[in-house]
């Protein structure tokens, strides 16, 4: 395989503080806050995961939450965001309510999609968050779709698409950059690539590690970054949305990150991933997106370790809370399973 | 009144909707140059502009994925397909995306795309161009399928379909196209409310059909009336949500059923008609078993002779009712 990324897929390497020049403190530290809220929640669902309480999969993205929340700082809810398996970090970027994200996961009516979806299946269009689905490359061409729409509709909006590396591997995503680019919608593709499709390296599964080529391939302007760097994130993706808001088409932001938990659940997947090794997780937990933000907002007096203590402790107070809030909700009713197969009804029906 | 074919039907279709309705427009391939859709949709793209009846790359996937995108954003989009066959590659939009998002998602998202997808077939095609594939669609939950067989429904089927905020496959047969009629003003339906009609009313027996061979169906009991045979003709209409209350009461009435279907026989459509007819009434009164003509269980052969003995025809009909009432 050919390394075009470099010294971005080598985990010895960029673990020092990020750059905070140029954003505004407020946002850095919201930016900050967002993060960690999003690790606390997932470290929440990896627990209720490993003591049996949650019944499904749950597809965690610990690490990798620079991502999300970089780019959600310049959208707006009624721009139109679609996610994939990994997408809580995606939704709670948006809107922070993870007492919802929990009723959801548990089952409970009171979830983001009414219990109806699970971990793999979010809504939450008030916020922007079209919705989530774990076919790989299921919502690209949905997004397209909606990013196409909102110029039909005379509206700034823009469609997100979160992809990962293993996306790229299905022949949808090509008609859909295609499709893009010949209508000029107004549609960010955010591709995480994590190096990993469930438990394959990226080095088995293609020639290449730099997902970009096919932005290329596609005429569509794209940058490739440190996704474990929430600013430099937040500064590209500002960019380039900006640059879609003002009526250019689409445009595509690779980031390299690494997940700390397996492909599912709470394990390492050390035994079942191929060439994912307990070496190269610590070096990854040490390109630590949280950290790196937090020491240089230390260093800067923006923020102290005992702010980000009192954070913490109050936000775990706050989940667990939520948690037993969530885990005595109602389950749906039972005519729930039939309800919500067609929104239009009939007569009789109505 | 105004005089139609099937055909212009469904341009009557298209305009009333683009006319009325802004958020409606069309996606899929050759709608710049409609010669694969017969009379169906011609000058709609002159008409209407480029940007509401829009012309493809040859992406059946990611057209339809982007029609169900813009729907969940408050479009009504309309994806053609102009042969059946190539909208296998977009499976996946449809059955794992459309049909599941309202589900899945609490009755919060609605996709509400129409497909329009085109039988065509004969004329020495061959097995790639010839599919009618009605009964996978219906066999999904979350799909509302159509088959409209007469140059009314043609239109108002259509404009049913897009206006309703669930997910539509609308079905039509290039061997529809040749029927005439003459259509009022348009009445908007709600399709929820649509169900099998009974389209030839008899006492004798009851030909069950949907889409082309419901129009030789009708042919059939015209021909059946000079032997002095009576058939009830039901044309199915929509297939799923698939409502049987007026097959059940028409067979308890006839005591024989035929059903004929334009799709192969194993695990079709027919099956399942008779199925619910079976489940919902008593044995005891019908006078024969139920019977069930539709395609050999082979795809469409390309050359003339295997082609013509492939397909069925009025005659097959007439003959299977004789044989059923006669013996």
């Amino acid at each position: 395989m050919k390394n075009n990324l470099n010294e971005l897929t080598d985990p010895t390497k960029l673990h020092e503080p990020v750059s905070i020049s140029n954003i505004d403190d407020e946002i850095l530290k919201k930016m900050l806050k967002s993060m960690i809220l999003i690790r606390e929640t997932e470290h929440k669902l990896a627990e209720a995961r490993k003591e049996g309480l949650i019944g499904g999969p749950v597809h965690l993205g610990a690490g990798q939450e620079a991502i999300a929340v970089g780019i959600s700082q310049s959208l707006q809810p009624t721009d139109r965001v679609f996610g994939a398996h990994r997408s809580h970090s995606h939704l709670l970027a948006l809107n922070p309510d993870f007492y919802r994200l929990f009723a959801e996961i548990l089952g409970k009516d009171t979830g983001f999609s009414k219990g109806m979806g699970g971990s793999m299946h979010l809504f939450d269009q008030h916020s922007g968050f079209y919705g989530s689905v774990p076919i790989v490359a299921g919502t690209v061409a949905l997004a397209v779709g909606a990013a196409m729409a909102a110029k039909m509709q005379n509206t700034n909006d823009i469609g997100v698409a979160y992809i990962g590396d293993g996306a790229v591997e299905e022949g949808v995503v090509h008609e859909a950059f295609n499709l893009s680019k010949i209508h000029e919608s107004p549609i960010l593709f955010v591709v995480e690539n994590n190096l990993f499709a469930s438990h394959m390296h990226i080095s088995l599964r293609q020639p290449n590690d730099m997902i970009s080529r096919f932005a290329v391939a596609n005429e569509i302007p794209f940058e490739v970054l440190d996704g474990n760097d929430v600013c430099s994130v937040y500064r590209s993706a500002k960019k380039l949305i900006e640059q879609m808001r003002e009526g250019n088409g689409p445009r595509l932001i690779e980031l390299v990150t690494y997940r700390h938990y397996g492909h599912v659940d709470w394990r390492d997947d050390i035994d079942v991933g191929v060439k994912r090794s307990q070496k190269d997780v610590a070096d990854w937990k040490e390109r630590d997106p949280i950290t790196r933000l937090s020491k240089s907002l230390i260093s800067e007096g923006l923020w102290s370790p005992d702010e980000e203590e009192s954070f913490k402790e109050e936000l775990r107070t706050n989940i667990s809370l939520a948690w037993e809030k969530a885990m005595n909700d109602p389950y749906p009713d039972l005519t729930a399973t039939m309800k919500y197969v067609f929104s239009y009804k009939s007569k009789e029906e109505s | 009144m105004q005089k139609h074919n099937y055909g212009t039907a469904i341009l009557a279709g298209f305009e009333y909707l683009l006319e009325k309705y802004p958020e409606v427009f069309i996606i899929g391939q050759g709608l710049w140059s409609p010669w694969y859709v017969g009379n169906s949709m011609t000058d709609l793209d002159k008409k209407f502009g480029v940007e509401r009846v829009i012309d493809t790359p040859v992406s059946e996937s990611a057209c339809t994925g982007a029609a169900v995108g813009a729907s969940l954003a408050g479009m009504k989009p309309i994806v053609v397909h102009p042969r059946m066959d190539f909208m296998i590659y977009a499976m996946d939009p449809i059955v794992n995306q459309a049909a599941k998002w309202s589900h899945m998602l609490g009755g919060q998202a609605h996709p509400g795309l129409t497909i329009r997808s085109i039988i065509n077939r004969g004329g020495e095609q061959g097995a790639q161009h010839s599919q009618a594939l009605h009964a996978w669609f219906a066999h999904v939950p979350g799909l509302r399928v159509v088959m409209p067989s007469t140059v009314s429904d043609a239109r108002d089927l259509l404009i049913a379909s897009v206006l309703c905020p669930d997910p539509v496959i609308y079905i039509d047969d290039r061997w529809l196209y040749d029927q005439e009629d003459e259509l009022d003003d348009v009445v908007e339906l709600n399709l929820a409310d649509q169900r099998p009609i009974i389209s030839i009313k008899g006492s004798d027996i009851t030909i069950v059909s949907c889409g082309h061979t419901s129009l030789l169906s009708r042919h059939a009991a015209d021909l059946l009336r000079d032997n002095n045979i009576s058939a009830e003709v039901i044309d199915v209409r929509v297939l799923n949500p698939f409502i049987a209350d007026e097959i059940i009461s028409s067979v308890n009435k006839t005591k024989n059923l035929l059903v004929v279907d334009s799709g192969t026989l194993s695990s079709g459509f027919s099956a399942e008609i008779i199925s619910k007819v079976v489940e919902n009434i008593s044995l005891n009164s019908l006078k024969s078993l139920p019977k069930r003509i539709a395609l050999p269980d082979a795809p469409a052969p390309t050359s003339k002779e295997l082609e013509k003995n492939y397909y069925i025809n009025v005659d097959d009909i007439t003959k299977e009712v004789k044989k059923i009432l006669l013996t």
